[in-house]
């Protein structure tokens, strides 16, 4: 009977010791496989805005990820008014060009171009001015937003700092952070 | 200690220490099985086989393979390919196997559908072979990443960003997984690690498990007829081997067994040496390139049905739908509640409901690698909602099926 709960507390107590260890060890695994502090430091695109062309995309690269760039025409940029004010019914002049990146007196879309539904990269038609993902068949107008389903959400915006007329990817702004406030982009 | 005596030849010196007289008995000369089956009943002994021989090509593929983003897809297109000596033998029997094994694997769970082999006590059975099912599914994918063609990657990429589980945004989780924002080198070693370690330890020990399920319950027959396998297995060894319902495993069953697994070897050599093009997609014969999404990208054939189960739907409907798919096949032996195991010819409702799912499997899977536009997209739809419609009705059809 003393042999037994003797045994029992040997037991118990190997138990114990073995299930710190255990948990210990699913912590260093965890650790080990989190992406490394190198990959997490080389996070910083800078581009020069006044090298890109209207209704032309230019993709770039920033955290191994492709980045649209494209800078918005005359056009574009009024029938964008003309479809934003049939939605909120609001005058042309008072629209918000939210999803949009203003350097000097351009306005630019810079997003990541992975397609938020599974990741694949959409393709840009610069004649019906919208990009199509030919994984799913998701389609984006020329602001990134979503046209036809399944992308839930339009393409989201990399943190971005307007700096003259450069903008560095990686690093975050009042403008950038407003987007993040109202919902227009998620966190990447 | 137990007692020992002068060996009288090499199989007596072993057979005092390691019992392989025992051995034999119990895994082969004395293993039952029933007389009442046919062709279907060697798939297990091809799906064995096939793992050998992905085992054995993997060793030599694994001496010159470089898990490394500069250097993998020239170690396997050039170096392999084109260097090594029968290096494109090993390559293509890797690569041909592992579509092959699945075609089998499909054969072998719908022999177990068909003939009710999940239920009576089989339940562990049917079991441990899904979980087979999912570890070679983890390392078709694993291995699909090694060539690093333009394939691996996006395949990569889509299969991983599926863990941000749509509307919850786990983006941190899909990271963490890569080891990177995207498909790169850490990305790359873990995944050839899976490939060549964890997992192949993993399905040797399911295939471990896979077999011990059948020793109690032990393999059906062609009518579900329950067998007392101690009497049957006493009248053959009193010699009365015309009457008695079992044969040894071995040589008796292996006999016809591995007559099946030569005229498969046949036809899978053939597939090696002049077909080996079907398992490799031209796409892939890209290096992988992150600015440069494939204009269709679809899963080897194998993944098909479940990727269009995914596909017409929104993020999360479809996630959803995806993930029931992965896991209902499971819940088989309990869905079914019919007690009558017996071929599906004979159960009523449930022998349309059976060929209803293989037929819809086989319309998922062509409909996946169509690209998603119009006709294909509803034909895709419906396929995919009676996929769902026919798992829900099971436990009803199943419940008011007669006893046999």
């Amino acid at each position: 009977m003393k042999n037994n709960s003797r045994r029992g507390f040997m037991g118990k107590a190997f138990g114990a010791v073995a299930g710190v260890g255990a948990v210990a060890s699913l912590y260093a695994m965890k650790r080990s496989w989190d992406p490394l502090p190198s990959v997490k430091a080389a996070g910083f695109t800078t581009l020069d805005m006044s090298q890109y062309k209207e209704n032309e995309l230019v993709v770039e690269k920033w955290r191994g990820k492709p980045i649209f760039v494209l800078k918005q025409s005359k056009e574009m940029l009024e029938s964008y008014d003309k479809n934003m004010s049939q939605i909120t019914g609001k005058s042309t002049a008072e629209m918000d060009k939210k999803r949009l990146i203003k350097v000097g007196d351009d306005y630019f879309l810079i997003c990541v171009g992975l397609c938020t539904h599974l990741g694949c990269i959409p393709g840009y038609n610069p004649d019906e001015k919208s990009f199509l993902c030919a994984c799913h068949g998701g389609m984006y107008d020329d602001t990134g937003m979503v046209t036809k389903s399944p992308p839930p959400r339009g393409l989201d915006i990399p943190p971005f700092k307007v700096d003259g007329m450069k903008v560095v990817l990686g690093e975050t702004s009042p403008e950038y952070e407003k987007m993040l406030a109202d919902g227009i982009t998620l966190k990447v | 200690m137990a007692h020992f005596t002068k060996a009288t030849s090499l199989h007596d010196w072993l057979n005092q220490r390691l019992g392989i007289d025992t051995l034999n008995r119990v895994l082969a000369t004395e293993y039952w099985i029933p007389k009442n089956i046919n062709f279907l009943w060697a798939m297990g002994m091809i799906l064995a086989i096939t793992f050998g021989l992905l085992l054995i090509s993997g060793i030599f593929l694994l001496m010159y393979y470089q898990p490394n983003i500069d250097l993998a897809f020239d170690s396997v297109n050039y170096t392999i390919m084109q260097e090594v000596g029968y290096g494109w033998l090993w390559r293509h029997v890797h690569g041909v196997a592992a579509s092959v094994v699945f075609l089998i694997i499909y054969i072998h769970m719908f022999t177990g559908i068909y003939y009710g082999s999940y239920k009576k006590g089989r339940e562990m059975i049917w079991i441990s072979g899904m979980l087979l099912f999912v570890a070679f599914s983890a390392e078709a994918f694993s291995g699909y990443m090694l060539p690093w063609g333009q394939m691996s990657y996006w395949a990569g990429m889509v299969i991983t960003n599926l863990f941000s589980m749509g509307g919850l945004h786990l983006d941190g989780l899909v990271e963490w997984i890569r080891g990177d924002y995207v498909p790169a080198q850490a990305f790359l070693n873990r995944f050839f690690m899976l490939h060549v370690l964890l997992i192949p330890l993993a399905i040797i020990g399911l295939i471990g498990l896979h077999f011990g399920a059948l020793r109690i319950p032990h393999v059906n027959n062609q009518d579900g007829e329950e067998i007392d396998f101690d009497a049957e297995a006493k009248k053959y060894l009193a010699g009365d081997k015309a009457n008695s319902k079992v044969i040894r495993f071995m040589n008796d069953f292996l006999a016809k067994d591995m007559m099946v697994v030569g005229i498969f070897l046949i036809l899978f050599f053939y597939l090696v040496f002049y077909h080996y093009d079907f398992a490799m997609d031209p796409v892939n014969f890209d290096p992988a390139n992150g600015l440069k999404t494939p204009t269709h990208i679809y899963p080897e054939w194998y993944f098909l049905w479940s990727y269009e189960i995914l596909r017409p739907f929104s993020t999360n409907v479809g996630l959803i739908a995806f993930a029931f798919a992965q896991v209902i096949f499971f819940l088989l032996p309990f869905l079914d509640r019919s007690p009558n195991a017996v071929p599906a010819s004979r159960r009523g409702l449930f022998k349309y409901w059976f060929w209803a799912m293989l037929i819809d499997m086989i319309i998922l899977t062509a409909m996946g690698k169509v690209p998603p536009e119009g006709i294909f997209s509803a034909i895709g739809f419906y396929a995919a909602i009676t996929f769902i419609g026919l798992w829900i009705a099971l436990p009803f059809i199943t419940k008011f099926e007669k006893k046999v």
